[in-house]
């Protein structure tokens, strides 16, 4: 039966890096779609080349440790080897070998990471002041979730938040294409994740705390905004939509919301009174 | 069970030997067939799940309109949410926390250090009595108002702290913090006590560097436990305060949740993350430690050759332990911590890999060079090399802060605790019962039965898991009650439809198990005293040993794992033998 199981393990390394294969190649019958979705920001790429790096690397340790795992099981088959046991304690110096390898591999996927950390985190990004000078980009949109939908209000021409311009919508996130958009997000009331897969992005939602993400859009079309942080019972259900559009589209988008929410344009129903 | 029942049995002395036992092998007995109950009940949980995320809105069949009859026979969304917290809570503090150091670690630390019993009997009784409180809130949890908890395991304020915030956050939820609070009493018990035990009550000549792994792993565990969990209980405690007496340690100023206006602000609910995590990622180690100390053992054992690197595999438990201690913000990547700190924790987290990968190569250089037995316990042992070398690699990509962005909270993560903590504890847990089985109750376990309940176990829990990877590429989240309703994660009903039934089949496959397991206590081949032919103390005892474990006063004249060793004519030279020189 050593055979048998042998073989059983071998399979794990052949099928687990078959079926990343399959999943990887995009037109491979049957898993069609199977990757990441459709990138739509600047930076996704760096995420994605981020995760294949460590793919390969890890893909490799996982192959080359399988095989061993189902060479060893294969030939020292206590029914097949008559060889007698290699009665040894260890080695210091395969400790060592194994030791440093590994640390230097580690420490190095560690610090290759730092800079698109920081680039997606820390450093908001900036922009020509008035007087010349840099100075932080204001979020364009600020985004607030609650139980279970996304309040989302514009900044509207003097691009400030909470002044008598703003625009509101609720789960309609339309950005302008090719501008890098900064978006504050902050929850109302129990934690929300603010998650859109095809632009790489997520934050939590914190009660009391104002956060920003940002993020350059480069195709036009319309995505999912997820809520990835469980918010109670509804949670599966509080789901908005990224609309990317041309700069003009925009434009004309929010003229036409900030018209509709006008007091002059509005119209009681019947059912108001 | 036990040999010493030769005068009449009576009520008094049936309750004092097998219910509120002080004898550490009943207590293990009596946590390892509480775990293995709660196991079916968590599996169970986890269908429920699985059920939902293949046919999302369709009746149950046959059950359903059974356990949902309000719902005609359908899983609420509220439910759902119940349905993952629950699962997750007690598979973790109701089956691997205490079958690990409740069950193995109460039955194996005495033997195999060659003491008679624990170093506090009492205390040892009430720890696993204290589970029983436990069981009462978490179980009674479900018939109270909202049905069971449903913040998940994880139990983020404000949506567990104020009862207005969700169905189960009534109630429900606190009975779910004083559950988890009677399982911390628990554990903090069984830790002291295994302290003291390893340290004051190892046999003459069983220094420190000559106990198996298996005990190693335990008294590290045991110093994680009793170092970590004050952290949890204060938590735990804050949170109770705050749904009970008003106080706001989680809730911010002006909070308000579903119309209610939060009675006191000024809170943090991030505060709750790094007090929770500051206990539950110790606990992930909690929960592997010992099953990694077993499955030495048990490969030493069925190699039969030393284990290679015996010290370096006692370091990297010890530096796995200590750096456990500073990783716990890598579950926080994205949660409004300072991202600044993120890169702090992403380097420690880094680190964390490297123990775990020496013991990998360790474990591979066990193997190489023996004469493998494929026995039942071999095979699962081996299946945790073979597992965990899957659950630790994909754990390179979450500690990654950029790539944790995209893969946080989607199935990518699930995969990987699943790889850990299903395929990785489990599994050692599975080969653990057949490998000590026969100490146990004096009888083996079928081996046939048991080959076919690892195989089959093996290929459907890959079947489960190893897909999950796909879907967190895609960011497929977790938690989610109908994923499908989002466009991006459409296309991913039919693989969910193909995991559900390889998670139905495995559940299914346990049945062999649970026959087998109870078959053999009545029936099972009876064996003598090492039947594995074995090295260390507990296999010189009898099977099962009677009070007071040992007939005669052990001796340990050298380390665990002398398999093969020229000194000796047979292939296995036990810890108690004499040396021939002073033969």
């Amino acid at each position: 039966m050593g055979r048998f199981w042998s073989i059983m393990f071998l399979l794990v390394p052949i099928l687990g890096v078959g079926v990343f294969v399959c999943a990887f190649m995009d037109e491979t019958w049957p898993f069609v779609n199977m990757w990441f979705p459709e990138d739509i920001s600047d930076h996704g790429y760096i995420i994605d080349n981020l995760f294949n790096t460590i793919m390969y690397l890890t893909g490799l340790i996982f192959i080359v440790t399988g095989l061993m795992l189902f060479w060893f099981m294969w030939k020292y088959d206590a029914t097949k080897n008559s060889e007698p046991v290699k009665f040894t304690h260890g080695s210091h110096t395969l400790e060592v070998v194994w030791s440093i390898i590994p640390a230097a591999t580690l420490l190095f996927i560690a610090i290759y990471q730092m800079n698109a950390w920081a680039d997606a985190k820390i450093i908001r990004p900036t922009e020509m002041g008035p007087n010349g000078q840099e100075v932080v980009k204001p979020p364009l949109v600020e985004v607030v979730g609650r139980q279970f939908e996304w309040r989302i209000r514009y900044a509207g021409e003097d691009r400030i938040i909470g002044t008598q311009d703003d625009v509101f919508t609720v789960n309609e996130l339309h950005l302008p294409v090719g501008e890098e958009a900064v978006i504050a997000i902050k929850s109302d009331d129990v934690l929300h994740s603010f998650f859109l897969p095809n632009a790489r992005v997520k934050q939590d939602l914190v009660p009391g705390m104002k956060q920003f993400v940002w993020f350059r859009p480069m195709k036009t079309g319309q995505f999912d905004l997820v809520c990835a942080e469980l918010c109670g019972w509804g949670h599966y259900k509080m789901k908005g939509r990224l609309t990317v559009q041309s700069r003009s589209d925009f434009d004309a988008w929010m003229k036409a919301s900030a018209a509709s929410q006008s007091l002059a344009s509005f119209t009681p129903s019947d059912e108001d009174e | 069970m036990t040999s010493h029942d030769h005068h009449e049995m009576t009520v008094s002395s049936f309750v004092s030997t097998y219910v509120f036992s002080r004898d550490h092998k009943i207590i293990g007995l009596q946590f390892l067939f509480s775990t293995l109950l709660w196991f079916l009940v968590g599996g169970l949980l986890a269908l429920g799940i699985r059920w939902q995320l293949a046919y999302p809105w369709t009746d149950m069949p046959v059950i359903g309109s059974m356990l949902f009859s309000g719902e005609g026979g359908q899983i609420s969304p509220e439910f759902y949410t119940v349905l993952f917290t629950m699962h997750a809570t007690v598979m973790i503090f109701f089956v691997i926390i205490p079958v690990l150091a409740g069950a193995f670690g109460n039955y194996l630390i005495p033997l195999m250090i060659g003491a008679d019993d624990m170093a506090f009997p009492t205390l040892n009784m009430l720890s696993y009595w204290f589970m029983w409180p436990a069981f009462i809130c978490v179980g009674g949890s479900f018939f109270v108002p909202g049905h069971g908890a449903a913040s998940g395991w994880t139990s983020y304020p404000p949506l567990s702290d104020v009862t207005a915030a969700s169905p189960g956050s009534g109630t429900a939820q606190t009975l779910w913090l004083l559950g988890v609070t009677f399982v911390g009493i628990s554990s903090m018990m069984g830790s002291v006590n295994y302290m003291t035990t390893i340290i004051q009550m190892r046999a003459p000549g069983m220094t420190m560097f000559r106990m198996p792994l298996t005990i190693w792993s335990m008294f590290i565990t045991a110093i994680l436990q009793a170092f970590a969990l004050p952290v949890l209980t204060a938590a735990g405690f804050m949170q109770l305060a705050d749904r009970t007496i008003g106080t706001g340690f989680f809730l911010p100023e002006g909070n308000v949740i579903n119309n209610s206006v939060a009675a006191a602000g000024g809170g943090q609910p991030l505060l709750w993350q790094h007090l929770f995590w500051f206990y539950s990622h110790p606990a992930v180690y909690i929960m592997i430690l010992p099953a990694m100390g077993m499955v030495s053992d048990i490969l030493a054992c069925f190699a039969r050759k030393p284990v290679f690197g015996y010290k370096p595999m006692v370091y990297s438990i010890s530096a796995i332990a200590g750096l456990g201690f500073i990783v716990w913000g890598h579950h926080m990547f994205v949660s409004g911590m300072n991202p600044v700190l993120g890169m702090t924790f992403m380097v420690s987290t880094m680190m964390i890999a490297l123990p775990s990968a020496v013991k990998v190569f360790n474990w591979l250089g066990t193997v190489w060079g023996g004469k493998i037995q494929f026995t039942t316990p071999m095979l699962f042992a081996l299946s945790f090399v073979s597992m965990f070398i899957i659950g630790g690699l994909s754990g390179i990509f979450m500690a990654a802060t950029p790539v944790d962005i995209f893969i946080h909270d989607t199935y990518f993560i699930v995969a990987h605790f699943h790889y850990v903590l299903f395929a990785g504890t489990a599994m050692a847990v599975w080969g653990a019962i057949y490998f000590w089985y026969p100490k146990m109750f004096g009888r083996m376990m079928n081996e046939t039965l048991g080959k076919i309940h690892f195989f089959l176990t093996f290929i459907f829990l890959n079947g489960t898991f190893f897909t999950m990877h796909i879907l967190g590429t895609v960011g497929f989240p977790r938690r989610l009650a109908d994923p499908y309703h989002y466009e991006t994660f459409r296309h991913l009903l039919p693989m969910n439809q193909f995991m559900t039934w390889c998670a139905v089949a495995m559940v299914a496959t346990q049945v062999i198990f649970a026959w087998n397991f109870i078959y053999s206590i009545f029936f099972g081949k009876a064996v003598g005293r090492n039947p594995w032919h074995c090295n260390t103390l507990e296999w010189m005892a009898p099977s099962p040993p009677g009070h007071g474990n040992f007939d005669f006063q052990p001796i340990v004249y050298r380390g665990p794992y002398e398999y093969g060793s020229p000194e000796t004519d047979q292939d296995y030279y036990p810890q108690t033998q004499p040396p021939p020189s002073s033969a």
